[in-house]
């Protein structure tokens, strides 16, 4: 059936049809990354996003391949995060007779942190600014992606720009957010994972993940409860706002 | 290894398809957590098999999160018009979230070591 392959090109463009070189790119990039970030000690700031995201930004602005190009074969990867969603149920499993025992308190910082969130978006955009798609778009930004997006196009947002702020939002709090919490007392680690989850969805937990498995659970739960407060929260207070 | 990987498959596909059907303002994903989760209450254990596919999905998270990453290039052009407002309002309000909500749980926490009174009737089985 295929003919043989000619010349350089003709390999580039066969390669670039099949979802091979994207995923090769993405987890080179991401090994590479994660050697840089043990190597450095674990410094925030070379988070293995961060370089991941360096690396594949760099391959891709210099062989001139589009998002969309590339996204048609990194996609195989990126299904993965909806099982490792589910996934965290064992985690959480493993949690449950803690997080039974402080329901209360995990009810009341979820919606604390999401009104904080919604409030403190509010007053920056007001102070410097910013135009009423912007400020739609970033008001979900600690919610994870697909309901954040489904969020800002029920408010008439951006929701491809609300996926861009959540991921700059998940990637901020997963790095130097453990620090920030560490600055401002919270030393429990359920209670560090459940902020890092509340601030930055799935980022954070990777993170939380990384420190203890207790707090990847409150981390998997808060950015679950999250989701759901805001959802429902987000859309009353712009209902009564504008 | 396989049967858990399925399993997990079939919570999500469970949670996609109830989330559309209903309208709900959750993510399938993460009502398929839910489904999970209730499963291994009513066997109360996690089957080894389980354990394995969970840990070997969970280990490379932020892995997972490269490919839609790499997205936020396509609006570069966009953030850079607004930079300041944008990268405030994320500083100061991803770090006050965080604060908030770790901060509540761990002072009301901390304050009762004894649970509150409803939260003590539902952890009756």
């Amino acid at each position: 059936m295929s003919e043989p392959l000619a010349g350089l090109g003709d390999i580039w463009a066969y390669l670039a049809a099949s979802p091979l070189l994207a995923l090769t790119l993405t987890l080179a990039a991401y090994l590479v990354a994660l050697a840089v970030y043990r190597r450095s000690g674990q410094l925030a700031v070379l988070h293995p996003l961060i370089v991941s995201l360096a690396i594949v930004v760099g391959v891709l602005v210099a062989t001139g391949t589009t998002y969309d190009t590339y996204f048609e074969g990194a996609k195989f990867i990126h299904f993965l995060l909806g099982p490792a969603t589910v996934a965290l149920a064992v985690p959480l499993y493993r949690q449950w007779d803690r997080i039974r025992r402080r329901a209360l308190a995990i009810a009341v910082g979820v919606v604390a942190g999401s009104l904080t969130g919604i409030a403190t978006t509010l007053t920056c955009a007001e102070l410097l600014g910013a135009d009423h798609e912007v400020l739609t778009s970033l008001a979900p930004k600690s919610v994870t992606t697909p309901v954040a997006m489904g969020i800002v196009e029920k408010l008439g947002g951006l929701p491809s720009l609300a996926a861009a702020f959540v991921l700059i939002t998940g990637v901020l709090g997963a790095t130097v957010g453990p620090v920030v919490l560490t600055l401002a007392g919270v030393t429990d680690e359920r209670a560090r994972g459940f902020g890092l989850g509340t601030a930055a969805h799935g980022l954070g937990t990777a993170r939380a993940l990384g420190e203890s498995e207790a707090g990847g659970a409150f981390a998997g739960l808060a950015m679950g409860l999250n989701a759901l407060v805001t959802a429902i929260l987000l859309p009353l207070i712009w209902a009564f706002l504008f | 290894m396989l049967a858990a990987v399925t399993a997990i498959f079939a919570c999500q596909l469970a949670g996609e398809s109830i989330a559309a059907a209903l309208g709900l303002p959750l993510p399938g994903p993460v009502l398929g957590m839910v489904f999970l989760f209730a499963f291994l209450v009513l066997r109360s254990a996690v089957p080894e098999a389980l354990e394995r596919a969970s840990s070997s999905l969970l280990s490379h998270l932020t892995l997972l999160f490269v490919p839609a990453s790499v997205g936020v290039m396509v609006h570069v052009g966009r953030i850079e018009k607004d930079i300041v407002v944008i990268l405030a309002a994320i500083v100061v309000s991803t770090f006050a979230t965080m604060i908030a909500a770790g901060w509540t749980l761990q002072a009301l926490t901390r304050g009762s070591r004894k649970p509150p009174a409803d939260a003590a009737v539902e952890a009756q089985p």
